[in-house]
């Protein structure tokens, strides 16, 4: 038995500042969150937890609009 | 002539300052909502007093309720406003569990001391057991190890103080990850499949209602009066861990929302929301800032004020 997060989606969202990834968009526990890029939120540290593991794939980010697009 | 006072036994019994390791012991402080039915997601889940947490098998279900005390009632003493009611509807089966649990942050709480944890608590159902495990995980360091100390007690239909003195593990030769969300974890089993005999200290399959109040979790070897803070105080230790904010979403594309969280989480907060709906809108918290800001970076399909929870549990 483990406390166990159960995510059934991860989607990194593009920063539009920089090329970075910023917060990665996740259906957890049935419901939509936005988890920061850091590993002391719980978070964060279950979803890496559980791509190292297989269990999970992080999807890309969307394209970015560009300028006048 | 009275006792003079004794300067040993005050620090012993540390009289002085802050006592109680468990946040919102006396489950004053409901941010989610007061009730909540039907919680059973198979992972844990905050659904109910702030900090506590029901850990479940996917097959048990709890229905949470704040629940206030009688005014002038001398069950449980001091005239304490609320409890923590959980009505338990356990499935059968050896790896099914029920588990109201508390993380305490960081590891190194009361590790290689002795330790008192005192509580008051009855159930509808005489002769059921709680299951007392103390925990250790690590934050991402050395693996997590359980049952570091253990014991169990006996409820009644009545409202009873129980007092356990446990031994908390060293943590002597083992390392702390660099995320900072190592934990000392207290599980109070409600109920326990055989595969958990060990663990939950015999608790087995139980159902029915457990009702709690004023937890305490102190260093030493006795049971002290339960320490009181005021609504203020408790509210602003656990928002450190979660709180709702207020935000607008807009039409008008990508804006940093000047929020400041009344108290700075333990760390950058996972973002949801609480009630309202974005429309559409993705929202950020920014990397590295617990201290607030949360980022609108793609339009909503109209303007809506929304509640934000703001999330950074252990």
């Amino acid at each position: 038995m483990q406390d166990k997060i159960n995510i059934t989606s991860a989607q990194y969202i593009q920063s539009e500042f920089d090329d970075s990834p910023s917060n990665i968009k996740a259906i957890i526990d049935g419901m939509e969150m936005f988890v920061p890029i850091e590993p002391a939120n719980r978070h964060y540290a279950e979803i890496m937890r559980q791509v190292e593991a297989g269990e999970l794939t992080i999807e890309p980010a969307d394209e970015q609009p560009t300028e006048g697009a | 002539m009275a006792n003079p006072i004794n300067l040993a036994t005050l620090f012993r019994e540390q009289i002085g300052g802050r006592r109680n390791l468990i946040i919102n012991g006396a489950m004053q402080v409901w941010q989610r909502g007061t009730s909540a039915t039907g919680v059973g997601s198979g992972s844990g889940t905050y659904e109910t007093a702030d900090r506590w947490k029901f850990i479940l098998d996917p097959a048990t279900t709890v229905d949470s309720y704040q629940q206030a005390f009688t005014l002038g009632q001398t069950d449980v003493p001091g005239e304490p406003e609320f409890y923590l009611e959980s009505d338990v509807t356990a499935s059968t089966g050896a790896s099914t569990y029920y588990i109201l649990a508390q993380h305490i942050e960081d590891v190194r709480s009361l590790a290689g001391q002795t330790a008192t944890l005192s509580f008051w608590a009855k159930s509808s159902v005489g002769g059921n057991k709680v299951g007392i495990e103390f925990n250790q995980s690590f934050g991402g360091g050395s693996t997590r190890v359980t049952s570091v100390a253990r014991d169990s007690v006996t409820l009644s239909t009545s409202w009873q103080k129980f007092s356990v003195t446990v031994d908390i593990s060293s943590i002597s030769g083992k390392t702390i990850g660099a995320t900072s969300n190592s934990y000392l974890e207290l599980y109070l089993w409600c109920s326990a499949g055989t595969d958990f005999d060990f663990r939950s200290s015999e608790t087995g399959l139980q159902t029915g209602q457990f009702d709690f109040a004023l937890i305490q979790l102190e260093l030493g070897e006795t049971a002290t009066p339960f320490e009181h803070r005021s609504y203020g105080e408790e509210l602003a230790l656990c928002q450190r861990y979660y709180e709702i904010v207020g935000m607008t979403v807009t039409t008008v594309g990508q804006f940093d929302n000047a929020v400041s969280y009344a108290v700075t989480k333990r760390a950058t907060p996972t973002l949801s929301v609480f009630s309202g709906s974005l429309a559409g809108a993705t929202v950020l918290g920014m990397p590295n800032n617990p201290v607030g800001q949360i980022r609108q970076q793609t339009n909503s399909t109209g303007a809506s004020d929304v509640a934000i929870q703001a999330n950074a549990e252990l």
